[in-house]
């Protein structure tokens, strides 16, 4: 499980997160000042400040948020002076944007926010679609505006070139204030809502940010995205009432709460409308009981009324947001949230502590339980001396308050709009100049100026709470040190005096001194810090002169943290905490003991486990080798007591037959295991079946078998089991099992018996070559020393190969040991260095090592229509038409209910939506036009357009177990580590990414023992990429996403990142897709399965002199450290059948012909990657007589 | 880096060098040669001495042979208890081979259970399983186990078959991870010196406060005498499969690893030798 945070703000206003792999709320100590609000997404945070403004957190991430502006220079030729910038009158700005319209000069161009700084300053941009132009960037043409090419020609009147800036997001996990471009700023927030980014993921990083303002106002900020954290403006949203808290959900949900009690549903919020058209009303659950708060996620809304009891609203989903019914749920709650995965948060009424909602699933919406969420905070300045009886009028009281006033909410928050805007200034400012003036002695105040708002929404009655309190009367004794002070602060609460009709004047003075630290804060603070000030203030009278929190601060340091106490909570936010009911959490026990302590330290690090290293490990290690000397070494020629026999397993299975017409028949299906002398093993499998009445049998020796590989399909459990001559047959034996726990059963057992049939066991060694089918699944095989040998190399097909727990798109390795793994999901995980894991349990399987892996894939079905010309396009085709939901290849239906996940380990985790992200694009309802099916489909619709089609994916996961561990949090997309010679000695090991966006990442800090590094730097690039490889003395070459290839120039052990990128062309008129770089030779691989050899590398030259073709039906290609190529071929003829996917190794290759002469073909098909950069051996010599 | 499945097979493949000695005043019509024999530690007696009754068998009359049973230097060996267990208690320290007697009449009834047939010790065995279980699952595994799950169990310990035994035997060593162990840890502490068969009680791996209690906590609850105080003399030497675990490895790691077949963890205190 990837590292997330939960968000919660307690009731001082001070904002604390927790880890899903903590066990602490860690206070945000950057927060400058308190805080009423957050609202989390996954890479950011959102909070409104006790000054009213909005401020953003965004994570500091590997990634850097960069924008890349652009200008056009545009130049005219004319006769006299050649090109020059004199145009016509007619013609563009001499500086525009890429239309020509807009006059944009370089210094024209400003930094949105101080939030932004310059990466560097203009320059040329000199590629021009992937290939590098000439002259200075420049592209000509006949005239603006028209098609610009690089090449100059005759009747090249204009040309053009674009300067390139790069401007970069600083304030990284700080909370940056949005600047307000607006003068007409709405009114103060007072609530805020971030979600929405499930229904576009274009532009990347999306997200609605909803917000009210304290008149009950709605704004939408505009222009969310990664690249634009801040947005760019506030879009008022017209609403029925005055809403005082909204909650949007990750998906299309929003929803809002009235004044009166009512809740609005948003409607019409979709992918190209994130603001939605209208909004529809949902009575409060119970009609005397008006609603407070609101928390929506993807399927569900929640709410809290206002006499705390909590709501579940049944039947909320995209196409009916405003769901069927209410159900009153158990527990009283001042808040709730909810998180990804629509898991549930709350803060209790009576305890104020964060509650987790335990049992939510997909299936079970409402989850089971609430279970408070018990960790310490990493609080030297803790507060909550309280007890828990005052903590429980606390709340009790607030929202007697709000039961009792909600009437009059009207009057008063009329009176507030007209005072609020002047009394924000004015108060600020003197006061913090009070603060500053009275209070020499104590801490210099780390709060920035909070002027006293009182009115947060619900938090409106604070004004009548405090004067109900009358606080004051002791702290206006001791509050008479400086007159000067009470003046400035009895003119500030006159300003307070307006907005709270109901308050006698004799509040705010002595409110003023006893705590004129605590203006701002949630209803509780106010309550709760007047009562701890009023002892204080007793007791210490020489702090008296001023009463700050400051002092109420070293009066609680004094009281130190206690096991017992209980932090107050304001507001939580799950929005960016990835956990769903699987999830093991750390939170609900206290970690008292260091083993459990440990236990959190280990799960963090991903390199060696302490507990492992651990004295009494070794101690129980050592003596056993020492007790297996002292009483068997010498007495080895003694009889064993049992003597060693067969063991036999047998079972039904289904067998798909060898001969036509192939079927599944029911077999018999045993193992025969049987030690020999020596302790050696072997076995034998039998298939038992009947052909025309008779008893036949097929078997196959155990130690022949080189794979046990499970097959993808969707109705039986199946696995097949090849030897070298199944291999060559390209014809396995292919099995099916009654059940997936009997198949694991038996997958187990015979993976276990060949094992222990070749002496193999533990984990992979560093040499290992590993693989990975079309099903995910990983398999490793121990390379023999004549792997590689010339002339006679050991044949491929005789490589034995063994699953390793896990689930995997690709997996990248080098002799040092190191090896990551990229899951479908573009997860990055790292290989922990153990073994087994998924089905294999028991022995087959370290007991270290092995953690929770989960993958993500989508399944793809299609919706296809035809047009005719009465009802334009329908679902009735013509009778010679495909399915009207179908495959991709239209010839198997598919609808939303047949279609199944892949295996029964995948489960759906999400519902039918439509894939806008097609390849050849498609309009705005994701339909893709063609002349008929089949054909090459396009985005718009022409008048020869007869069919269209659309595609609706849906996500389904999968959950197993292996050695791998998930390097968060940047989700790759291909990665590559430096192969070394076997005994080199590096140290920090380079390693090289794409992120799954298509930028190129360098991992720094990777060393054995620290084999997932400690951070990405990123390596600017004018275009995303999509393959990289690393070769020996840093060979770095990438493919961009265009096809191009790049080589990487001066990569060095001191410049990890090297500096520049050259670009190399590709193969005439082929587009690149991988490229794989061993010690010398560099391979190529492009979009028509073209294996290409680049020629001309010198270590003077190393970007080559030209792509030489090798061959083709070529998948994917890995170049070892030995400079040996092996590759993923497309078709491979058997004698019995054709395989797809298949491990082939060149033969012949040798360092004066390091392109090989012919291909061994090996295990397949199926597969899909293959890495063989960990085996360094060098084969024995052999010399040819 | 060694790994915690190796510790499994090491404990299973333990064996211990033996010479059976025919009890010099058996009736016998030749001199009975000494049989040599490595005996698997964590097996019972009378399943893996069939060879050695067929060799002494052979040079005895029918009618001299009764029930057969053990003894080492004087002391009866209890059949039920495994054979490491015996040898640590008993001959550890010793010169190897294990010499030990073998008897054909006067059986200690006293001392000594009978023990007629396998039958006998595969509900032994099966009984310490669930004894075992019931303290750890509240025998939620074993009941959940079908018949043939028993006999395979059964089948791995007596055909000396590590993998069918584990294949099985994994489950019963399950326990949920939130709860950080099983409920209680099945022990017996063997006592040399005493007369008490062993010591048995309810003890759980982990501390009513979270703390995962080690082998030292159990000892110091159990039997504090094992123990060695701060500068006293090492009186006693806490032996598990033949080996002094550090006393702070975790009880549950114990429980797991190092117990035998039956489930249960055996510990043998013994004096320390004073030569």
């Amino acid at each position: 499980m990837p590292v997330s945070l939960l968000w919660a703000v307690d009731v001082f206003g001070r904002v604390y997160s927790l880890s899903t792999a903590g066990q602490l709320w860690e206070q945000c100590r950057d927060a400058q000042m308190e805080f009423k609000r957050v609202t989390a997404a996954q890479q950011c945070c959102w909070g409104i400040a006790c000054d009213n403004s909005i401020y953003l957190n965004v994570h500091a991430s590997d990634l850097p948020v960069r924008h890349q502006e652009d200008a056009y220079e545009n130049q005219r030729w004319n006769p006299v002076g050649g090109f020059s910038d004199r145009l016509l009158p007619s013609d563009r700005w001499q500086w525009s944007d890429v239309t020509g319209l807009q006059h944009q000069l370089l210094d024209g161009v400003q930094l949105p926010s101080s939030s932004w700084e310059w990466e560097g300053d203009w320059y040329v941009d000199e590629n021009f679609e992937g290939d590098p132009t000439e002259k200075g960037g420049w592209t000509y043409a006949m005239d603006f505006p028209a098609t610009y090419t690089k090449d100059k020609k005759w009747n090249s009147c204009v040309r053009r070139r674009r300067w390139l800036r790069y401007r970069r997001y600083k304030a990284m996990d700080t909370w940056a204030k949005i600047p307000s471009q607006q003068t007409t700023l709405p009114d103060p927030f007072s609530d805020i809502s971030c979600g929405g980014w499930e229904i576009n993921e274009e532009p990347r990083g999306r997200l609605s940010l909803w917000a009210v303002s304290l008149q009950g106002k709605v704004w939408f900020r505009e222009g969310i995205c990664h690249h634009n954290p801040e947005g760019s403006s506030w879009e008022e949203v017209d609403v029925p009432g005055e809403v005082v808290q909204i909650s949007c959900g990750p998906g299309d949900l929003v929803w809002a709460v009235l004044w009166e009690g009512q809740l609005i549903v948003r409607e019409g919020v979709s992918r190209d409308c994130p603001k939605g058209t209208s909004w529809a009303v949902v009575e409060s659950p119970n009609p005397e009981v008006g609603a407070t708060h609101i928390a929506v996620g993807v399927n569900v809304a929640w709410a809290v009324t206002k006499d705390n009891k909590v709501w579940f609203r049944r039947g909320v989903n995209s196409h009916n947001p405003r769901g069927s019914g209410w159900i009153s749920m158990v527990g009283e709650m001042i808040m709730i949230n909810i998180g990804l995965n629509d898991q549930v948060w709350a803060i209790g009424c009576e305890d104020r502590a964060v509650y987790f909602r335990q049992g939510v699933t997909s299936s079970e919406l409402s989850g089971k339980t609430w279970k408070a969420i018990s960790v310490p905070r990493d609080g030297e300045r803790s507060h909550s001396s309280a007890s828990a009886n005052s903590i429980q009028s606390a709340g009790c009281f607030f929202f007697g308050e709000v039961r009792d006033q909600s009437g009059g909410s009207d009057v008063e928050s009329d009176v507030e709009k007209g005072s609020a805007d002047g009394a924000f200034g004015l108060m600020a400012a003197p006061e913090s100049s009070a603060d500053a003036a009275t209070n020499p002695s104590s801490d210099p105040p780390v709060e920035a100026p909070k002027p006293r708002i009182p009115k947060v929404t619900s938090d409106s009655f604070i004004s009548e709470l405090v004067s109900d309190q009358e606080p004051g009367k002791t702290s206006r004794d001791v509050g008479s040190a400086g007159p000067a002070v009470l003046e400035e602060e009895e003119a500030v609460s006159g300003e307070g005096d307006v907005k709270i009709p109901s308050a006698g004047a004799g509040r705010s003075p002595s409110q003023r001194a006893g705590a004129p630290d605590l203006q701002w804060s949630n209803v509780d603070l106010e309550e709760m810090q007047a009562r701890h000030v009023q002892p204080a203030a007793g007791q210490d009278a020489s702090d008296s002169c001023s009463l700050s929190s400051v002092a109420t601060y070293t009066l609680a340091m004094e009281d130190p943290y206690g096991a017992d106490e209980h932090p107050l909570w304001a507001w939580v936010s799950g929005g960016g905490c990835s956990v769903d009911s699987h999830t093991q959490l750390n939170w609900f026990i206290c970690p008292l003991n260091t083993s459990s302590l440990h236990q959190s330290v280990q799960s963090l690090s991903l390199s060696m486990t302490p507990t492992q290293t651990a004295a009494w490990r070794k101690q129980i290690f050592e003596q056993l080798s020492e007790r297996s000397k002292r009483e068997l070494d010498n007495f080895k020629h003694y009889e064993q007591a049992v003597e060693q026999s067969v063991w036999v397993k047998k079972g039904a299975m289904q067998w798909w037959r060898d001969w036509k017409p192939h079927k599944w028949a029911d077999v018999h299906f045993a193992l025969e295991q049987f030690s020999g002398p020596e302790g050696y093993k072997d076995g034998i499998l039998f298939i038992y079946y009947s052909h025309h009445e008779e008893k036949k049998y097929l078997h196959a020796f155990i130690n022949e078998v080189t794979i046990l590989v499970p097959v993808l399909n969707d109705s039986k459990h199946t696995f097949a089991i090849y030897t070298p001559e199944r291999t060559k047959q390209r014809w396995p034996f292919r099995l099916a099992a009654a059940t997936e726990l009997e198949m694991h059963d038996w997958l187990a057992l015979l993976s276990a018996s060949c094992c222990d049939a070749r002496g193999i066991h533990g984990p992979p060694t560093k040499q290992a070559i590993w693989s990975i089918t079309c099903k995910g699944d990983i398999f490793v095989s121990e390379p023999a020393p004549a792997l590689e040998a010339a002339p006679y190399p050991t044949p491929c097909d005789q490589m034995f190969w063994r699953q390793v727990g896990g689930h995997l798109r690709l997996v990248e390795c080098n002799s040092l040991g190191i090896a990551w793994g990229i899951g479908y999901d573009h997860t990055a995980w790292l290989y922990t260095g153990g073994y087994g894991g998924g089905f294999f349990q028991g022995l087959s399987s370290s007991t270290d090592n092995i953690y929770t892996q989960t993958d993500v894939k989508s399944v793809y079905i299609y919706e296809n229509q035809r047009w005719n010309p009465v009802t334009g396009y329908t679902s009735r085709g013509l009778p010679t038409d495909r399915f009207m939901w179908s495959d991709a290849s239209g010839l198997h239906e598919r609808t939303k209910t047949s279609a199944k996940p892949p295996s029964t380990q995948w489960t759906w985790v999400s519902d039918w939506a439509v894939d806008y992200s097609v390849s050849g694009g498609a309009d705005k309802e994701g339909w893709q036009y063609a002349a008929d099916f089949p054909a090459s489909y396009h985005s718009y619709k022409t008048m020869k357009d007869f069919v269209r089609r659309r595609r609706w994916a849906r996500k389904c996961k999968l959950t197993t177990t292996g050695p791998w561990q998930e390097i968060p949090p940047i989700p790759l997309s291909d990665v590559t580590i430096l192969p070394c010679p076997s005994n080199s000695s590096v140290d920090t090991v380079p390693v090289w990414a794409i992120s799954s966006k298509g930028d190129v990442l360098c991992r720094l800090g990777v060393t054995t023992l620290t084999p997932a590094g400690s951070s990405w730097l990123h390596v600017g690039t004018d275009q995303p990429f999509k393959s990289i490889s690393i070769g020996a003395a840093g060979q770095v070459w990438a493919v961009a996403r265009d096809g191009s290839a790049f080589y990487r120039g001066s990569v060095s052990a001191q410049n990890p990142a090297g500096d520049c990128w050259y670009h190399i062309p590709s193969p005439a008129k082929q587009k690149l897709k991988q490229v794989c770089v061993g010690r010398t030779s560099i391979y190529s691989v492009d979009e028509n399965g073209n294996l290409w050899y680049r020629q001309g590398v010198a270590p003077s030259y190393p970007q080559g002199s030209s792509w030489e073709h090798i061959s083709n039906n070529v998948r994917k290609v890995s170049v070892g450290p030995l400079d040996q190529v092996w590759i993923i071929a497309d078709k491979v003829q058997g004698s019995h059948s054709l395989s797809c996917g298949t491990v082939c190794h060149r033969l012949g290759v040798h360092p004066f012909e390091p392109k090989g002469q012919s291909w061994d073909y090996g295990i397949g098909g199926g597969w899909e990657h293959i890495t063989v950069r960990g085996n360094s051996m060098e084969p024995p010599r052999v010399f040819l007589p | 880096m060694a790994d915690d499945k190796d510790v499994l097979r090491d404990v299973w493949f333990g064996r211990i060098p033996t010479c059976f000695t025919l009890n010099p005043d058996e009736i016998t019509e030749r001199e009975a040669e000494p049989y040599y024999l490595l005996l698997p530690r964590v097996s019972y007696l009378p399943l893996v001495t069939d060879k050695v009754k067929k060799h002494f068998h052979k040079v005895m009359k029918a009618e001299d042979v009764e029930e057969m049973w053990f003894e080492y230097e004087g002391t009866p060996l209890k059949w039920h208890y495994p054979i490491g267990v015996l040898f640590d208690l008993h001959a550890s320290n010793t010169v190897l081979p294990w010499s030990i007697t073998v008897h054909f009449k006067s059986f200690p009834d006293r001392d000594l259970l009978h023990c007629p047939s396998n039958s006998i010790i595969e509900a032994h065995f099966m009984s310490s399983i669930k004894e075992a279980d019931a303290l750890k699952h509240k025998s939620q595994v074993v009941n959940d186990m079908q018949k043939k799950d028993h006999k395979q169990l059964w089948m791995g310990l007596q055909n000396d078959k590590f993998d069918q035994f584990w294949a099985m035997n994994r489950k019963l060593m399950e326990y949920p991870t939130e709860e950080g162990g099983f409920r209680y840890i099945p022990f017996r502490i063997y006592q040399a010196l005493s007369e008490r068969l062993f010591i048995q009680k309810l003890f759980r791996p982990v501390s009513p406060e979270g703390n995962t209690h080690t082998l030292g906590d159990l000892l110091k609850e159990m039997y504090p005498d094992a123990l060695t105080n701060d500068g006293e003399q090492k009186r006693y030497q806490v032996l598990i499969h033949g080996i002094e675990p550090l006393l702070e490895t975790p009880l549950q790691w114990l429980s797991e690893h190092l117990s035998h077949p039956d489930n249960f963890l055996h510990i043998c205190a013994i004096p320390v030798p004073t030569d």
